[in-house]
């Protein structure tokens, strides 16, 4: 299956991830060959079929809404890369 | 020198012949001495706090199965105050601060934790070269070619072949631990899904991923199940189910047993030395009173593909989160939010899980959704159904673990499609969330070990054990050294 650079470029900024202008040519080409791997999937004719999302199709269990978790800000927060507090830091998104 | 396995260790233990303080500095030792770079961390402190501990508890009566006994954690489960990389740069220096519940149920019944091991890159690899710490030595290495141990679980491997560890934890989401342990010689067993907790397993493809043990023998893989698997209300896909003890049923005969085998499992792609190897393991079978039966498994052509899209597709999903603002790594500079994210990720990540990503991303993508994952989860659905009509008419399904023997480093990490091949008889028990296990079969004229597959129905792990527990007693294979193993002829 065919891309071009533009689609690849789509795709990584889907991804949150950044391809070097020389890495191009050779993303698309993994990226194809991947694809051509996964066009077999194609000629099935699946009309009918449901889907599996589950290997023993389970439904998600219920559980009372309860507390179950005790607040541990300060041990989650002392692992982050930039806090204030009590506050996760990250560039201004709003002027 | 012969392996030494978990039940040996436990029985030391409990006759008081030495103490899990000694075996465990043995050990530690060992893992000093190696050059396999199969652990990426060693916590002695705690491992000898954990083993000084069991000492204690074993004065005080208790007498759990493997109370004392050292093994080998791969890098893929967080344990509270202990780095947990899963193979990545983007978690190098991650501290986890709280513990994975297969880990806490191995502490529980006073498994000792040695280190963590070597893997690729969060699980995503067969030969542990996209690991961010560096490729991992396949014991089994002759001294002028350098072998990949498998991955994803390549490290845990290496440490268990290499006698490094008796045991180790690994997972498994197309073929991870069964893959590893068919090109380094041991036992790994993939339980069925949900039967042991993803709490504090690193996710790669949740839908797939599954703990399970890497033993030198089926014996040990059920002891280590045992302390692994249960309940866990902080999985929502954790099974419910009752309890059992993998052990009860080992020494059953399999007078009487029907083998599947798939011919779609001995077709083209098969070298013709593993499939000779195969064929040798069956016939043994055959001895011990079990029949062959052909089976079919028409749709198994397409796991593959279907693979390449469920696992890249729940992947772009859950490693969405590493984005540098709660944990690991953030770029130093960035403009914006979205720069921020971009570049951290881009230094993070390694290729082939960029690569990964990226496709999980353009498959989930909207306009392409029904074409991709929509239509793989339905062939999943054809393939988890060619098993329970191949269950009808057979009690276990073998064929070969993999293509052919552990490949040489370097040699295939051109061709990622190559690379993904090797999980090619191994995915489909994943689709189909299947108990799987891999076990020494043979050797090839060249010295590799050869892995035999067993695929069993839902939840007869048990079972599954007991076949490979027969069949270790009346062969060898799992108690050949590897040259480079603590004790081996190099």
């Amino acid at each position: 299956m065919a891309l071009d650079n533009d689609t690849v470029h789509t795709i990584a900024r889907l991804a949150r991830i950044k391809i070097d202008p020389s890495e191009v040519a050779r993303t698309r080409g993994a990226l194809e060959n991947i694809l051509d791997l996964v066009a077999q999937m194609g000629a099935v004719d699946t009309t009918g079929i449901e889907p599996m999302t589950h290997p023993f199709d389970a439904t998600m269990r219920l559980r009372a809404d309860e507390i179950t978790e005790t607040n541990q800000r300060e041990k989650f927060q002392a692992i982050a890369p930039s806090t204030q507090r009590g506050l996760y830091l990250v560039p201004k998104v709003i002027d | 020198m012969t392996i030494t396995t978990l039940v040996q260790l436990a029985a030391d233990l409990d006759s008081g012949k030495r103490s899990s303080v000694e075996i465990t500095q043995d050990y530690l030792a060992r893992i000093k001495q190696s050059e396999h770079n199969a652990f990426i961390s060693v916590n002695e402190e705690l491992a000898l706090n954990q083993a000084r501990a069991a000492d204690q508890k074993r004065a005080s009566g208790d007498r759990s199965a493997l109370l004392g006994v050292p093994v080998a954690q791969k890098d893929i489960f967080c344990i509270d105050g202990t780095q947990t990389t899963c193979g990545s740069k983007i978690l190098e220096n991650f501290i986890a601060p709280y513990t994975a519940t297969v880990v806490e149920n191995m502490q529980a019944q006073g498994v000792v934790s040695m280190g963590k091991t070597n893997m690729d890159e969060f699980a995503m690899g067969s030969s542990n070269e996209t690991s961010y710490f560096g490729g991992v030595r396949n014991p089994w290495s002759t001294v002028d070619k350098n072998l990949v141990p498998g991955g994803s679980s390549g490290g845990s491997a290496a440490a268990v072949a290499a006698q490094l560890a008796p045991a180790a934890t690994g997972t498994d989401t197309g073929g991870s631990i069964r893959q590893p342990a068919a090109f380094c010689n041991l036992t790994g067993i993939k339980p069925s899904y949900g039967r042991c907790s993803r709490y504090g397993m690193i996710a790669f493809a949740s839908s797939l991923d599954q703990a399970g043990p890497m033993t030198h023998t089926a014996e040990d893989a059920a002891l280590l199940l045992n302390t692994m698997a249960g309940f866990d209300a902080k999985d929502s896909t954790s099974l419910n189910v009752e309890a059992e003890d993998f052990s009860k049923s080992l020494n059953d005969s399999l007078e009487g047993l029907k083998i599947g085998l798939p011919k779609e499992f001995f077709g083209d792609g098969l070298d013709s030395e593993m499939a000779t190897i195969i064929e040798t393991a069956v016939k043994q079978f055959e001895a011990l009173g079990a029949s062959i039966k052909e089976v079919s498994l028409p749709n198994s052509h397409l796991a593959l593909p279907s693979y390449y899209v469920i696992a890249p597709a729940e992947a772009s999903s859950n490693l969405s989160r590493f984005d540098g603002v709660r944990y690991g790594h953030r770029a130093d500079q960035y403009t914006d939010l979205v720069d921020m994210y971009t570049k951290t990720r881009t230094e993070g990540f390694g290729e082939e899980v960029k690569r990964r990503i990226m496709i999980g991303a353009y498959a989930l993508s909207s306009g392409y959704y029904d074409a991709y994952y929509s239509q793989a989860q339905k062939l999943r659905r054809l393939i988890a159904n060619d098993f329970t009509s191949a269950f009808e008419d057979c009690d276990v399904i073998m064929g070969p673990t993999t293509p052919g023997p552990a490949f040489e480093a370097g040699s295939r990490t051109d061709d990622p499609v190559a690379m993904y091949l090797n999980d090619i008889y191994t995915i489909p028990a994943n689709l189909a969330g299947l108990p799987a296990g891999s076990i020494p079969a043979g050797f090839t004229a060249s010295g590799l070990p050869a892995g035999l597959h067993l695929i069993t129905p839902y939840l007869q792990e048990a079972k599954l054990l007991n076949i490979a527990h027969k069949f270790q007693q009346a062969t060898d294979w799992h108690t050949r050294i590897a040259p480079s193993a603590i004790g081996g002829k190099a």
